[in-house]
């Protein structure tokens, strides 16, 4: 995760709910999304009841818990993906999920599996400063999120308190496909980097190609999440196996990286 | 009616916890509306003008004071305790949850916010908030789990004859938690105009506090009424919780009388030790849900376990952090009855008293049933009868083989 600390990169993180598909179809996708040279990837842990989801991630989370898959199944695949792959991987999930597995405990069964970093939204300022040492001391990076709706003195703590890059939400609301982004996000962007001096991602809403190219004429980066999660589940629903799966997820990715620098 | 101010001098911290309980793990999207709450509510909370202003609404609005009432039958019946009921089932829209949603609709107008939400399991806080809305002129919709509109079909109606839209939620389990995700979602996109009605002691600080200040007046009038009818104090008070705004309501103001046994009742649904329960406190294990840190039932990777009762408004997986602070304390003590309890408690309140308690309610009255007739006879037990059942009865009616709908 160096590079993302250090500015002058400029990329995708698409966003991946681990276990649609099953386990091996994720791993064979997170393949497929290093060939193509996405930044990094922010996998989705499902959890029943998530607030900052919209239908699309939503649906995706029930599908996976309705398959059994846990916790520690996720991170086995992460594990085997990992002994011949250096792709950076955040794990994004909620904090009752890591509450429940004891935080120390999680962070330990994640460092050996190889994650990068979390992403935990629900964790808010006010909660987060215990936790984000201990995911400091584990050695991973723990980006917070900064809302249109956070005032001046908290972007400057929140982005105080992240490590890796600050996760900037393009939109007040929950994650889903936007047709357009808010006309003010270019000029909020450029303003949260020159007043914390700090990486900038840009997550929620953010559909197209043209979306990720105008994020990042001014961010470091981008997620697009569920346009990719859709498009997953739309190549199942139509009974493609996974072979169709990897391709149609590496296509629209590698599809919203045209006219980034390489 | 009691002008008593709010005692400030009690919990919870400035972080919002209840001892280690409570907290705020909410997506920041959402702790501007959150900060933005806590100062007007700070404001109001002081504002003689304010609680002046509420405090006709419950009056005259409401009705309350709601009567504390002797339940000679009952008591004679089962022998033993003397047994009052607070008669919340009386207030206007037939619950507790008015005083609720009229305080926090009044907040909402004070932060110049004029469309709210709520969730709501058994229709009762739904209906309280669209009534609270219809009275104010403001727009509201609320989130009902689908399985829960199939279930409450009249308060549907009502809602929606006040002028609500209700929306019913399919996604997870399709009940009372999942309205609340749903709600939670919607205030993600709406914060700068919506409020949230939030209504049980739950959720991220400062809703478990201002909800139980709202609903503490139920305990204050029992206070007064015990002293004015019986020149003391009861010996206990018995609630049912699901989240526990009517217990916390009626338990707060007597939180400092050592002499005042506080009993909860949560929902052992087909039993505790069946799949298919509701009793958080009993079973559950701290951990996180809807923006606190309280006990929940959950599975081993911390995903919420699925609830049952045949009572709508207790069927929810988690508990107002509060009550998990009183249960470790062990200020106030947590028990279940079952469903058939629970039933039967409904048919004999019914016969006994004339009196037809709402499901949830039952769950209270069937705990005294166990426990008053080993109990002496200058035993006072204060029942808070939360709501009336007039909303059940379709659904009884089902479960005892009778078809009325």
């Amino acid at each position: 995760m160096k590079e993302l600390t250090t500015r002058g990169t400029k990329g995708l993180l698409p966003y991946l709910t681990a276990g649609l598909g099953g386990l091996e179809t994720t791993e064979r996708i997170l393949q497929g999304l290093a060939e193509v040279g996405v930044t990094a990837v922010e996998l989705g842990f499902p959890y029943s009841d998530p607030i900052a989801d919209g239908p699309t991630i939503q649906s995706s989370f029930t599908r996976v818990l309705e398959k059994g898959i846990h916790v520690r199944e996720i991170l086995d695949m992460v594990a085997r993906f990992r002994r011949n792959n250096q792709l950076p991987l955040l794990a994004m999930l909620s904090y009752s999920i890591v509450y429940r597995l004891g935080v120390d405990c999680f962070l330990q069964q994640a460092v050996d599996a190889g994650i990068d970093g979390l992403i935990i939204p629900d964790l808010s300022l006010e909660e987060a400063p215990q936790v984000a040492r201990q995911v400091s001391e584990a050695g991973l990076v723990l980006p917070m999120l900064v809302s249109p709706a956070s005032t001046p003195e908290r972007r400057q703590k929140i982005a105080a308190l992240s490590t890796g890059f600050v996760y900037y939400m393009s939109v007040t609301g929950i994650t889903g496909e936007r047709n357009q982004l808010p006309p003010e996000l270019i000029n909020n962007v450029r303003q949260l980097r020159q007043t914390t001096g700090r990486p900038v991602i840009v997550g929620f809403g953010i559909s197209t190609a043209e979306h990720v190219r105008r994020v990042c004429s001014e961010a470091d980066g981008a997620i697009i999440g569920s346009a990719l999660v859709r498009r997953i589940m739309e190549t199942q629903d139509a009974g493609g196996d996974t072979e169709a799966i990897v391709k149609a997820a590496a296509e629209a990715v590698s599809g919203w990286m045209v006219g980034l620098p390489a | 009616m009691t002008s008593e101010k709010v005692d400030l001098s009690q919990s919870p911290d400035t972080h919002g916890r209840f001892g280690l309980y409570g907290g705020q793990y909410v997506p920041e999207t959402l702790m501007e509306a959150i900060h933005q709450l806590e100062a007007e509510y700070a404001k109001a909370r002081a504002d003689g003008a304010f609680w002046e202003e509420l405090n006709g609404y419950l009056k005259d609005y409401v009705g309350r004071p709601s009567p504390l009432y002797y339940a000679r039958r009952l008591s004679e019946k089962l022998g033993g305790a003397r047994i009052y009921l607070k008669r919340e089932d009386l207030n206007h829209t037939g619950a507790h949850k008015i005083n609720n949603t009229l305080g926090q609709a009044l907040l909402a107008r004070r932060m110049g916010k004029n469309r709210i939400i709520a969730e709501t399991g058994a229709g009762q806080h739904g209906v309280a908030t669209a009534t609270a809305a219809a009275m104010f002129g403001m727009e509201c919709v609320v989130y009902m789990g689908a399985e829960d509109v199939r279930r409450q079909k009249l308060n549907v109606f009502r809602m929606e004859l006040l002028g609500t839209r209700v929306v019913p939620v399919h996604s997870g389990q399709k009940t009372l938690k999942d309205a609340i995700n749903e709600a939670m979602r919607d205030w993600m996109g709406s914060v700068q105009h919506t409020h949230y009605v939030i209504g049980s002691v739950m959720g991220p600080h400062p809703f478990p506090m201002i909800v139980r200040d709202f609903q503490a007046v139920v305990g204050r009038e029992t206070r007064e009424q015990c002293q004015e009818q019986l020149s003391r104090l009861p010996d206990m008070v018995v609630a049912c919780v699901g989240g526990g705004s009517n217990a916390a309501g009626i338990f707060y103001p007597f939180i400092g009388e050592p002499s005042v046994k506080l009993v909860g009742v949560e929902a052992a649904g087909e039993g505790v030790d069946t799949q298919r329960h509701a009793a958080t406190l009993a079973k559950g294990q701290p951990g996180v849900l809807h923006g606190m840190f309280t006990y929940v039932l959950q599975d081993d990777d911390g995903q919420t376990l699925p609830v049952h009762s045949v009572s709508a408004g207790l069927d929810y997986p988690g508990v107002g952090p509060e009550h998990s602070s009183w249960k470790d304390s062990g200020r106030a003590e947590y028990t279940s009855v079952t469903d058939s309890e629970a039933l039967a408690a409904f048919t004999a309140l019914s016969e006994m008293e004339g009196i037809i308690p709402a499901l949830e309610s039952a769950h209270a009255v069937a705990h005294v049933i166990k426990i008053a007739p080993a109990l002496p006879k200058d035993c006072v037990i204060v029942i808070n009868l939360s709501g009336r059942g007039d909303k059940d009865c379709v659904e009884v009616a089902g479960l005892l083989g009778k078809h009325i709908g």
